[in-house]
């Protein structure tokens, strides 16, 4: 397989073209939610992310019960922003946010992937590993990912100074 | 008024084997990428490609002439001031002004906010009874144009808001042409400027400028040329055109990065305040005040990019060589060439669809795939495009897209690799299984 077509993954031309989440839904009365506009600067590519957020599980954290959004972008942010819907739709807010932790870990492994672990947890998400030798594109890939993690914040459900601090971390790691 | 050649024979342009011997020049050029193919580089709008006698010029600096100028009596401080100034003198000539009539910047966006910091100090009174002429007062109006660059917006917003000035503009037509005929009624008795460009980074258009400057010139309006696309590819003769500022950067003209030229009307350089203050830019200094050079040094404090300036004097010279009328006609064979891309289906054209008053740049969307997406099945054939908003959100926003891919031709550009770019992008909808 070409690197490029190790980019466009079937998995991901099918995630661009009827994308899960697309539209934004509104939340109910009295229902806890937050809600994120993530622009690209480089190419202007934009998104508004909403999270509605369920009563705490069984360890006491909140769960991410709706994800929907809207935007305009390249194949790879639509996709992306597919896959995170169903990979986060259900989760307590600490996976969501672990989850997002691992997919910025691929998007820096440069074309290689990460550990088996990694990439079960993952699922459709390790699609994009053929993103991340195109340097260029990354920030395509995680364009909902950081539309999640602000939304989380403004929810209140997630903390912003450990978000700071993650976002940190990823800047220096690639 | 610079116009492209129309149609008919073009008895001047490049032949085939000088065209094959300035690709020679351009080292990069022969490298190949994304394993293995030949590079076909058509994003010289955002940065041209080099000649090796830019490159040797800027080494043979170093190893040979290195010093200060402007200081110190030894011989190599001699010299390297003389390669400086001659390279003034080679820019300036490049587009027939004079070589006091041009400030060496550290690019065109430079040069334009020096334009608009400069009317800011001329604003709170500095440079005295002379540079009044510049002074803004709210209520006055600075117009530019939605077809501009982002570095000729952004920095008249921010006069107008330092000033209390009213920003103004220009709309565009559906070609991307900007609408000279309403020059009467967007130019104003209030207007104190009037800033636009030369030729569109986006659309590749020409823009009028004769209408602008003499409309302009009745108000009493300044007018600032931002020509970063034009005097790379056009005979550009910048007093008859009339404006009075004009900005252009070296890395577009085959010259290095970080350098650029600010060019002023002599007596309107004479007449402005400086920006960047200290060494190399005074008279006399004493503990309280002090007293300033005459332009074009006025606006220079601080050491220079010297190197890159007399690289930049190297590029002026290739290109005044090889002479402006071949490479415009050269371009402007390849801007027709560009432009059958409008006959894939599904491909729309941003900008003029005819190669009539507009240059080798060719914005284009194509339907059902992202810009970026085309730009990347494009690289994949070894093709250099641009894609996103070039920097021009509001003209991109006025034909309601967010990103377009670009390409853009300049001196070294063959046919061949037009045909390329075509072939690739004919196949780019069946890759994404759009039909």
């Amino acid at each position: 397989m070409s690197s490029i077509e190790q980019m466009y993954q079937q998995v991901i031309l099918d995630h661009a073209k009827t994308p899960h989440g697309r539209g934004l839904v509104d939340v109910p009365d009295g229902a806890s939610s937050g809600q994120s506009h993530q622009v690209n600067p480089t190419c202007g590519d934009e998104v508004t992310l909403r999270v509605e957020l369920e009563r705490a599980g069984e360890d006491g954290a909140p769960v991410i019960g709706r994800v929907s959004w809207d935007g305009q972008g390249c194949s790879i942010s639509q996709a992306s922003l597919s896959v995170l819907t169903d990979l986060v739709t259900g989760r307590p807010v600490p996976e969501a946010e672990h989850l997002g932790e691992v997919f910025r870990d691929l998007m820096g492994s440069r074309g290689s992937g990460l550990d088996e672990t990694a990439e079960d947890e993952l699922g459709d998400a390790t699609a994009f590993t053929g993103v991340s030798r195109y340097p260029a594109r990354i920030k395509c890939a995680l364009l909902g990912w950081a539309a999640l993690r602000d939304s989380l914040v403004t929810s209140g459900a997630l903390d912003h100074t450990t978000a700071a601090r993650a976002a940190t971390t990823t800047e220096e790691n690639r | 008024m610079t116009t492209v050649a129309r149609t008919g024979a073009q008895p001047d342009r490049l032949s085939a084997g000088e065209l094959a011997a300035v690709r020679a020049d351009f080292p990069l050029l022969g490298r190949t990428v994304r394993g293995g193919r030949p590079l076909v580089y058509l994003d010289s709008a955002a940065t041209s490609q080099k000649p090796q006698v830019v490159l040797d010029t800027e080494v043979d600096f170093y190893e040979e002439r290195n010093a200060a100028v402007h200081r110190g009596a030894h011989q190599l401080a001699e010299e390297a001031t003389e390669a400086f100034e001659d390279a003034r003198g080679d820019v300036a000539a490049f587009v027939a002004a004079r070589p006091g009539e041009i400030v060496w910047t550290s690019g065109a966006t430079a040069a334009i906010n020096l334009v608009t910091y400069a009317i800011s100090n001329a604003t709170l009174g500095r440079g005295g009874e002379a540079a009044r002429r510049f002074a803004l007062a709210p209520g006055d109006e600075i117009v530019v144009t939605e077809a501009e660059h982002h570095a000729n917006i952004v920095p008249w917003q921010e006069l107008a808001a330092r000033t209390g000035a009213v920003l103004r503009w220009f709309g565009v037509d559906d070609d991307g042409r900007i609408r000279v005929e309403d020059a009467a009624s967007v130019i104003t008795e209030r207007t104190r400027v009037v800033a636009f460009t030369h030729v569109s980074n986006v659309t590749g258009a020409v823009t009028p400028v004769e209408p602008i400057v003499s409309r302009a010139r009745e108000v009493g309006a300044l007018t600032v040329l931002d020509a970063c696309q034009s005097v790379p590819h056009l005979p550009v003769d910048l007093h008859e055109l009339g404006v009075d500022f004009a900005a252009f950067s070296a890395h577009k003209m085959l010259g290095p990065t970080g350098v650029g030229a600010l060019y002023g009307r002599r007596e309107l350089l004479e007449a402005l305040p400086p920006v960047t203050t200290g060494g190399s830019m005074i008279e006399v200094v004493t503990m309280a005040e002090s007293t300033y050079m005459a332009p074009p040094q006025r606006f220079e404090a601080g050491t220079q990019a010297v190197a890159q300036v007399v690289g930049f004097g190297a590029a002026a010279r290739y290109l005044h060589e090889l002479g402006m009328a071949g490479v415009a006609a050269h371009e402007h064979e390849l801007a027709a060439e560009l432009l059958r891309i409008g006959e894939i289906p599904g491909v729309r054209i941003i900008g003029p669809a005819e190669p009539v008053d507009r240059l080798a740049v060719v914005s284009f969307v194509v339907d059902g795939v992202h810009a970026h997406d085309v730009g990347q099945v494009l690289d994949d054939a070894g093709i250099a495009v641009r894609v996103g908003h070039h920097c021009a959100q509001p003209l991109h926003r006025r034909f309601g897209i967010a990103a377009t891919a670009r390409a853009s031709a300049s001196v070294y550009t063959t046919r061949e690799d037009v045909e390329t770019f075509r072939e690739a992008l004919a196949g780019v909808r069946a890759f994404f299984s759009v039909d």
